[in-house]
């Protein structure tokens, strides 16, 4: 079985947790036998670990260009070009099916190339972002024409019109997997644009992975899809060994508490800076650090100022890679307030640190974590009175982190990737495997 | 004659109220006042007020003939004063027929017998003028809280005045030996243990409504072939339960309540079996051999330890913090931090930090007002921790208290040596006789 899959980051790369699931995922899968994984991304730097699949950066892929005009409308200079596929991106399911009725090919979109025909992709989220989408889709089309695969798999919102589009000239069915939906992203204020893609790549596919039942629930009931084409598979964590030998390698005397993400309104950063202004009227022993960056990073770093704790709390910046585990290896406690977290593998990385977590019930990941404490992302006075008591019981602290270090470790990406591996298997063999 | 000794554990915990960080030094009452007397009453309804009345028909139908057993602790004790009056009623009743007998135990359904003896035998005292106030009977066979056992423990018991005392009739302490027989303990041979036979109370207690039981249903009797089906030299058979066995753990519409008026008759009728209370039985009955119990066993889980109340770290901590105030509370008068103290000491704040559930079911999660066991322990760690700062401000750690403990502790020592040489006197003085 070969597997065509769309991602949008890879580790080194990586701006959120995309990137590290698809990592574990594709290592998952491809301790598989008799499964290969062609994973493409839209930019790659080489630089990627490229061990365990076959990498295609999308940009490495020369158009095959049919036709080139100049067209001076644009001050930039662009290319037109045409490509042997009946593709338009943002087209609904229904159109697609007027088209294909039509048999009407050689529709024209615009993509902007480089000198030697390679469309130019940034791999990172920015302005431009729509662009790429559009451009990488239209690679997709290529690639799916150019390599031999079995299924089609697309993470995220990002490559579903990638996914689409390969499936739609390769006729093989397509697997979208979600790892959060613009409703967990924005926080209610979802963006019809991203909406609409989100929406018509979820009704293409023949199956949906979600990240967990949150997840899942979302799906059914804001998307309106048929709840039996949607399986929830969890994520898990590659097993740390930087984690073991960097614990307890604190510098502040201090207790430390960390915040680790992005701090935009999805992570929930205001109510960590408010429990922790309770725990600091309360307690002088402790320092806390929000480490991360994001949209809402200012608004944050005024609010911890006008409270006047920024003596005891403190902003990092972005964290990769080996910082995040020496972050942790500095923590004697983590917390994750997600207001609406599809999964969230971080609090698992802690653990592996042994460090205790704690949660918010509004997170995929509390669905299957026992040793960890879960509060309702709002309830700053809980989670100010959990800070507390994990800071002041060290038997408390320890049971957590004995007990989470043992569960974080159990949670394997071999396990998760056979329950992908399922899912394909379901889609490609619908009778064989209802016998099993 | 063969004896059949129902016993049944009365006990409801005071449950603490959601105790945040905020209240440490701010506010002292720690109960869920409106848990705790809706849980009451509900098993009340359910359970004490049914069950008694069936009890109560028995003892009138059946005369002495019909002999049961009750432990209540004082916790439930008290929780009937506040919110169920008649169930204290019911249970006066029942003791006024003379068909029913009060067992001892600790007042608060503590675990001080895993600690400090002092304060077990001060709990034990209290709870039997409790008994004896209410039910005008003074207990002279003990039970401890979840039937926790030691040599030691039952060495204690006995220097307390107690001649019997109940326990588990565990596999790992009997090996091939039945329950089924009046044994001793190992340090004082004169006090005669009963052992629950653990497989006939549980196929009530545990398995009577259970519909995928090879045995399901059980009828008053099939229950009393299985009891002329024993060895025939047995003597007793004890069956020990949860009293909220009648109407809640096992529904009314399960026909528990039908089952248990109607087993006495079948009992009657096909064997020759009579019900007896455990104080008649040690005076009846001769006991066979001694059972050696180093390591404490309790009647709870697989394993028949205490590993459900001590077994995990923040178990310990919260109750080495708790025992470490012991010494500062002999000074203590203030009646309503003695209540706390004693309430602080109810097994079951333990029993809700146990982790052991998160694989071993639903027995553990029955009743218990937390989700985790790490919320019970903070809740715990919290409320304790406003309890020490309240004792401290009576009785400051200042250095002539220590003193005075030190002093104390060395005198209570040497008690304990005049004794031990005054038995020794008696022995040689008895040997030169």
């Amino acid at each position: 079985m070969k597997v065509l899959m769309f991602g949008w980051e890879f580790p080194p790369h990586i701006s959120g947790g995309l990137g590290t699931a698809c990592y574990g995922l594709t290592k998952g899968l491809s301790k598989i036998d008799n499964l290969e994984v062609l994973f493409v991304v839209p930019k790659s730097y080489g630089d990627e670990d490229k061990h365990s699949i076959e990498l295609i950066g999308a940009d490495h892929i020369p158009m095959k260009i049919t036709e080139i005009k100049h067209e001076f409308h644009f001050n930039k200079q662009f290319q037109y070009i045409e490509v042997g596929s009946h593709l338009m991106p943002y087209s609904s399911t229904e159109e697609y099916y007027a088209l294909t009725r039509k048999q009407k090919i050689g529709k024209k979109v615009f993509v902007e190339t480089n000198e030697d025909g390679y469309i130019h992709f940034s791999g990172k989220y920015g302005s431009n972002l729509y662009t790429e989408i559009y451009n990488y889709s239209i690679v997709a089309t290529q690639i799916a024409k150019l390599y031999d695969f079995d299924i089609i798999h697309a993470h995220d919102w990002l490559t579903y019109p990638a996914g689409m589009a390969a499936k739609q000239v390769s006729g093989k069915p397509l697997v979208v997997h979600v790892h959060a939906t613009d409703f967990d992203r924005s926080g209610g204020s979802v963006n019809p644009k991203v909406y609409r893609i989100e929406k018509e790549g979820l009704d293409a596919a023949d199956a949906i992975i979600t990240v967990s039942n949150l997840t899942r629930n979302i799906v059914i009931n804001n998307y309106k899809i048929n709840p039996d084409k949607v399986v929830t598979v969890y994520n898990a964590v590659e097993p740390s060994e930087i984690g073991l030998n960097q614990q307890n390698q604190k510098t502040v005397k201090e207790k430390v508490v960390t915040f680790l993400g992005r701090i935009t309104m999805q992570k929930g950063p205001e109510y960590f800076i408010e429990a922790a202004n309770i725990v600091l009227q309360n307690m002088d022993n402790v320092r806390f650090v929000m480490a991360g960056s994001g949209d809402m990073m200012n608004k944050m770093i005024e609010r911890a100022a006008s409270l006047g704790i920024m003596d005891k709390f403190h902003f990092t910046g972005f964290l990769t890679g080996d910082d995040v585990f020496k972050m942790f290896s500095h923590s004697d406690l983590y917390i994750m307030p997600s207001v609406s977290e599809p999964f969230g593998i971080s609090p698992l990385e802690a653990m592996q640190s042994g460090v205790p977590v704690i949660i918010s019930k509004q997170s995929g990941v509390s669905e299957i974590l026992k040793h960890a404490i879960k509060i309702d992302f709002w309830d700053i006075e809980k989670m100010a009175n959990v800070i507390y008591s994990i800071l002041n019981y060290p038997a408390l602290a320890k049971t957590i982190s004995i007990n989470g270090l043992n569960e974080a470790n159990s949670l394997k990406w071999d396990k998760s990737a056979l329950n992908v591996y399922n899912v394909y298997e379901k889609i490609l063999n619908p009778i064989k495997s209802q016998q099993l | 004659m063969k004896y059949i000794c129902f016993y049944f554990q009365v006990h409801q915990p005071f449950r603490f109220r959601n105790y945040s960080f905020f209240d440490i030094g701010n506010d002292h009452y720690y109960y869920d006042d409106y848990l705790n007397e809706s849980i009451l009453q509900k098993v009340a309804q359910k359970c004490y007020l049914p069950a008694n009345e069936v009890m109560l028909k028995l003892c009138n139908t059946y005369g002495n003939k019909f002999r049961i057993t009750y432990s209540i602790s004082g916790s439930a004790i008290n929780q009937f004063e506040l919110y169920a009056p008649e169930v204290i009623e019911s249970f006066q009743k029942l003791a006024e027929t003379g068909c029913v007998e009060f067992l001892s135990e600790t007042y608060p359904h503590s675990l001080a017998s895993q600690r400090d003896f002092d304060i077990f035998k001060n709990q034990i005292e209290k709870h039997s003028l409790k008994i004896e106030e209410l039910f005008g009977q003074k207990p002279k066979v003990f039970r401890n809280t979840e039937l926790i056992y030691s040599d030691k423990i039952g060495a204690e018991v006995y220097k307390m005045g107690f001649r019997g005392m109940l326990t588990e009739g565990a596999k790992h302490i009997l090996g091939w030996k039945s329950p089924n027989y009046l044994y001793y303990n190992a340090i004082q041979p004169k006090l005669k243990l009963l052992l629950k036979n653990y497989k006939l109370s549980d196929d009530i207690a545990f398995r009577f409504s259970n519909k995928t039981w090879d045995q399901y249903p059980l009828t008053p009797e099939k229950f009393s072939t299985w009891l002329n089906a024993l060895d025939s030299k047995e003597e007793i058979v004890n069956l020990f339960i949860d009293y909220e066995t009648f109407g809640e753990h096992q529904w009314a519409e399960t026909g528990i309540f039908n089952f248990m008026e109607h087993l006495p008759e079948a009992i009657f009728k096909n064997t020759t079996y009579a019900f007896e209370t455990p104080s008649n039985i040690i005076k009846k009955l001769q006991p066979v051999a001694v059972a050696n119990v180093p390591y404490p066993i309790s009647w709870a889980d697989e394993e028949r330890d205490l590993t459900a109340w001590l077994g995990n770290d923040l178990q310990t901590e919260a109750f080495e913090k708790l025992y470490q105030l012991a010494p500062k509370i002999e000074q203590i008068t203030n009646p309503e931090l003695l209540q706390d103290w004693e309430y602080l000491q109810t097994s079951d704040h333990f029993y809700y930090m146990s982790t052991k559930w998160f694989s071993d079911g639903e027995v553990h999660a029955y009743f218990n007002p937390y989700k985790t066991p790490y919320d019970a322990f903070i809740n715990y760690m919290n409320i304790l921790s406003d309890f020490s700062i309240r004792v401290n401000t009576i009785v400051p750690d200042i250095s002539e208290n220590i003193e005075l403990n030190k002093l104390n502790h060395l005198l209570r020592e040497k008690n304990e040596e005049i004794l031990k040489l005054k038995e020794n006197i008696k022995k040689l003085k008895k040997k030169s006789a």
